[in-house]
């Protein structure tokens, strides 16, 4: 039977700092861009329609959910995920204190999180504890309560300063 | 934290490692369901119906079949029918028939998005489109979604060929699916002898576990009829169980690897794609994904059941409670175990009742099979039981917390379903409470014009379960020890399981190294669930432990040539009893021991890990214009018995009570009389956000388990029972209202406070 | 001798009081007694040679994981009771 046969579409993007090209369906997302085609899984899936944040990446310096956004839309961006947080040198300082606050337990919320935080982190060094549940309100995490998630990251803004 | 133990010299107990796991979890790489790759996978998708109540009258996968792209189409006609199992009496009949038929209808479909059909193709888009494809003929019959519904007369039935069993009648043509009855001492002479009798009904809406990591299921098919699994579960050998039972293998045909768990609460304790992908496998012979959308998730799985809760207390004019009976009905779903038991068991639990009868209705409705979910059924009684003590106090002017205590149950206070309760902590919990800043410090009950607060309290129970468990222990050549276990990971249990086995051999919690393996490489473990896997796997990691030391002990002994009673072990030393020059550090004696490398295993099958009790304190702020609610202050104190890992024990309580805090104020199963869900999504599905809760502080109150040598009881359910009615009891303080609904929208609340005026 | 008691539906069903009492040195052996003084409970307790699906007991506060085997030593009193599903974390 004759399929409508869309074709692929050839995309460069930076991802995590790596530069690459790759070929993507032009109705795929960039969330099943990045877990199927460049085949880095540590960003999440949770609704697939913008609503809890598992799926967050870093889009040329702003947090988008990557299931709301196609793949072909990354041509010559910049993406970050949380790949991307750690150095051969150690862990992100957010990453440490999720650790060693326990600000996870099943982790799953934990890469969407940790991207959003970084961008948080990023742009103002100090936030309060209303300016980060303001800034984390478009992740959703089921098992901690956020009591920990927020205090991870205000452990992290003070020792990264 | 409040401890009645005499503090012990733990070394690792009660300390906060970081947790093994840890690392793979902040960076991306652990491997969770759907993250999962193999070699020609093809992804499956299913059709599901449309309509919550239907006969199928035929399905037509032809034109699916014909598809570029398309590997393989599937229905029931595809499993095996399994028959009515009738173990003796009702109880049990028919489980693995209704097991199979929620995998995938057979004859009718019985809530929405019930599966028909399933799909193999080369990728997602095609398996979609494919799905699209398959023709349904139904007959449309009509749905029952709650329990009014479908305990009216001529309600249409559900499942025409099940026996219910009321009270030992067996019962045909009925949606209920069982009716149960416990009674202890004479309650009409209790209710008689009160001076107060005060009886309320609750109304609880449908609730999800709302785990944010939807279902997968990933299944390869050999040529030898073996069936290899890869899911995210909360046991993988129940998923063994039920998988080789709807598929019709011996158990040793499945091989069922866990990967990491985004969230389960219960949820992922049964089974839904499994299945569906190993058949798809067995017809394209390569493996298959299939994978849930968040629509799915609503639609098809979970949820904890609704139901209507009929409570009444009768007290002494000193305020002792003479007599409780409690009227529980609550949700199936589409199969049968609403856990009636379990609401019995947890209705009167915080008190020390002469009299109790209950009654209690395991209903049948059009929604899906409900799934546990955090101690199940227990904040649905709770919600019933302690708002009728809050009326109580409010109406005789006592002290909430007093009046609890006046009739607190306590070790030897016989319970509802008849056994005396071993040692517990309830009255320390409440004692704790009292003295907690929260409750000393005062609220101001109207802190601007329009805005009002209250404070409420209430109490929760769950009891643990026990069961089955199994630990492998392997001394490494540098000293270090390797553990394996099968309890699935859902928030930190690697790291308190390992440090059991710490603690007894004296080392550092890092220098135990736990990988959850699959049910080919360990012994049976039960699910992560009922609050068992620190308790049960922790004893079996102890028990390990204490064998690997008498296995150090009997190496050293022939290395030494001395006798074992000569030797003794603390903190990775093994030495002689008389000799200093003799002693061995774990490295010495680990490389190259006598007749084979250092290795223990052990197994368990607990009984229950002695019962845990919450108390909750929470503060709101209502506006009174929009009804929005506020909780501003939130305090929850628990008789944990032991925290291993405290950070992972106060991450419990403050997720439970964050989803009990959602439960009482927002989330609800929005149905049409079709019973269709109109909210099947995060949107509008509304659970917490950061924005939405406070800091959750936390008390633990360690009062130990006797039935563990660490004291340790199960901490992960009893969180979620007290918040609902804590919240509706504070609704009531700061606007004298009762809401007997969830969830307590703000359109209910500005409703009530119209109806007040 | 033990205090036991049964099951609302099967006191009500064989008519046993709420309360009877028996002994036995192991569950079996004490069911076995029941049945003596009150034929029909066995059926409902036991089947195959084991603790019925879905039925437990209580033996001074604790349910056994033994079953039938399980000895009965200074017990004071035992609760039959349909056993509990559920459970989550
Ligand atoms: S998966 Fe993208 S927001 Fe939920
Ligand atoms: S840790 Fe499980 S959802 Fe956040």
């Amino acid at each position: 039977m004759a399929e409508n046969k869309v074709k692929k579409v050839a995309v460069n993007t930076k991802i995590n700092g790596e530069e690459m090209d790759i070929l993507v369906d032009p109705y795929v997302s960039l969330l099943e861009t990045l877990r199927e085609v460049v085949g880095i899984t540590g960003t999440k899936e949770g609704c697939n329609d913008g609503n809890c944040g598992a799926c967050t990446v870093n889009l040329d310096g702003r947090i988008v959910d990557s299931c709301l956004v196609l793949g072909v839309e990354v041509e010559g961006k910049n993406i970050e995920t949380v790949e991307g947080m750690a150095t051969p040198d150690g862990l992100h300082p957010l990453q440490q204190a999720f650790l060693e606050e326990a600000a996870l337990q099943c982790g799953i919320c934990t890469p969407g999180f940790l991207v959003s935080a970084k961008a948080l982190l990023d742009n103002e060094p100090d936030p309060s504890e209303e300016r980060i549940r303001h800034w984390l309100a478009g992740n959703l995490c089921r098992c901690t309560g956020y009591d920990k998630i927020v205090k991870a990251v205000s452990k992290a803004s003070k020792e990264s300063k | 934290m409040v401890s009645t133990s005499e503090n012990k010299n733990y070394k690792v107990i009660g300390t906060r490692p970081i947790r093994h796991d840890g690392y793979d979890k902040v960076t991306g790489r652990a491997q969770y369901g759907a993250d999962i790759k193999l070699p020609g996978m093809l992804i499956g998708a299913v059709l599901r119906s449309p309509y919550a109540h239907a006969k199928i009258k035929s399905i037509d996968t032809s034109e699916a079949e014909k598809m570029d792209g398309v590997f393989a189409v599937m229905t029931s006609k595809d499993l095996p029918r399994l028959g009515d199992v009738v173990r003796g009496n009702s109880e049990e009949s028919g489980s693995e028939k209704h097991l199979s038929e929620n995998v995938m209808a057979f004859d009718k479909v019985l809530y929405k998005g019930h599966v028909v059909a399933g799909v193999a193709a080369k990728d997602q888009n095609t398996a979609f489109e494919a799905v699209k494809k398959i023709k349904v003929d139904y007959e449309v019959l009509k749905p029952v979604i709650n329990v009014d519904q479908a305990m009216a007369k001529d309600a249409p039935i559900l499942h025409e060929d099940y026996t219910g069993d009321h009270l030992g009648k067996k019962v045909k043509n009925s949606n209920v699916a069982a009716h149960a009855r416990h009674e202890v001492g004479d309650i009409d002479d209790g209710f008689k002898k009160s001076d107060l009798v005060v009886e309320k009904e609750v109304d609880m809406q449908t609730v999800h576990q709302g785990y944010i990591e939807p279902h997968s299921g990933t299944a390869v098919w050999d040529e030898e009829d073996r069936v290899k699994v890869w899911t995210s579960t909360q046991g993988s050998f129940s998923v063994r169980d039920s998988v080789s039972k709807v598929l019709d293998l011996d158990v040793s045909r499945v091989k069922v690897t866990p990967m990491e768990i985004g969230g389960g609460f219960g949820g992922k304790i049964p089974i839904y794609l499994e299945p569906i992908a190993a058949v798809l496998s067995k017809k394209t012979r390569r493996p298959v994904k299939a994978m849930m959308s968040r629509t799915d998730v609503f639609d098809a799985t979970g949820p904890g059941p609704g139901g209507k809760v009929k409570v009444k207390i009768g007290i002494d004019s000193e305020g002792k409670i003479l007599a409780a009976y409690a009227d529980i009905r609550l949700e199936a779903g589409a199969y049968p175990e609403a856990f009636i038991e379990a609401a019995a068991k947890c209705v009167f639990s915080c008190y020390d009742v002469p009299s109790m009868k209950i009654d209690a209705y395991d209903v049948l409705v059009n929604k899906p099979s409900s799934a546990p979910y955090r101690a199940p059924a227990s904040p649905q009684v709770a919600f019933a039981t302690e708002t009728v003590v809050d009326e109580i106090c409010e109406i005789k002017g006592y002290d909430p917390i007093d009046f609890r205590l006046m009739n607190v149950a306590e070790k030897g206070t016989r319970t509802a379903l008849g056994p005396k309760y071993r040692t517990i902590g309830l009255k320390e919990c409440l004692e704790a409470a009292k003295n907690s800043n929260h409750w000393k410090s005062t609220l101001d009950s109207n802190p601007s014009p329009g805005k009002k607060r209250g404070r409420g309290i209430a109490s929760g129970y769950w009891f643990n379960i026990g069961f089955k468990s199994s630990v492998n222990l392997s001394l490494n050549p540098d000293g270090k020890v390797a553990l394996t276990e099968g309890s699935t990971d859902i928030g930190g249990s690697r790291a308190s399981i390992a440090m059991q086995a710490a603690e007894v051999l004296g080392i550092a919690a890092e220098d135990v190294r736990p990988s959850v393996v699959d049910t080919d490489s360990i012994g049976i473990t039960d699910v992560t669930g009922g609050s068992r896997t620190t308790y049960a796997t922790g004893y079996a990691a102890y028990n390990a432990a204490h064998k690997l030391i008498e296995e150090i002990i009997e190496k050293a002994a022939i290395k030494w040539d001395i006798s074992e009673d000569q030797i003794e072990y603390s903190d990775g030393i093994v030495k002689s009893k008389t000799d200093s020059e003799l002693k061995m550090t774990l490295k010495e004696i680990a490389d190259d021991p006598p007749g084979g490398p250092i290795v223990s295993s052990a197994s368990v099958d607990l009984e229950e890990a002695g019962g845990g009790f919450a108390v909750h304190i929470a503060d709101l702020e209502i506006d009174e214009e929009t009804g929005k609610t506020d909780v501003i202050n939130y305090t929850a104190i628990q008789d944990v018995g032991k925290a291993i890992h405290p950070s992972y024990v106060e991450g419990q309580m403050q997720g439970g009570a964050a989803q009990g805090i959602g439960w009482a104020l927002n989330e609800e199963y929005f149905m049409n009389e079709d019973g269709v869900m109109l909210n099947s999504s995060y949107l509008d599905y509304r659970m917490p956000i950061a924005l939405d809760l406070p800091m959750i502080d936390t008390i633990m109150v360690e009062v130990p388990s006797e039935e563990h040598p660490y004291g340790v009881r199960g901490v992960g359910e009893p969180p979620i029972v007290p918040p609902v009615p804590a919240i509706g009891n504070a609704i009531n303080d700061a606007l004298g209202l009762r809401l007997l609904s969830t969830p307590m929208k703000p359109s209910r609340i500005t409703e009530a406070l119209k109806r007040k005026k | 001798m033990i205090k036991i008691f049964l099951p609302y539906k099967i006191r009500e069903t064989l008519g046993v009081p709420t309360e009877i009492e028996a002994d036995g040195s192991n569950l079996r052996n004490l069911i076995d007694h029941i049945e003596d003084a009150y034929p029909g409970v066995k059926e409902y307790l036991v089947d195959e040679g084991k603790l019925k699906p879905g039925m437990s007991a209580v033996i001074d506060g604790k349910t056994t994981r033994l079953g039938l085997i399980h000895k009965l030593d200074n017990v004071s009193e035992i609760h039959f009771l349909p056993s509990i599903a559920g459970g989550s974390e």
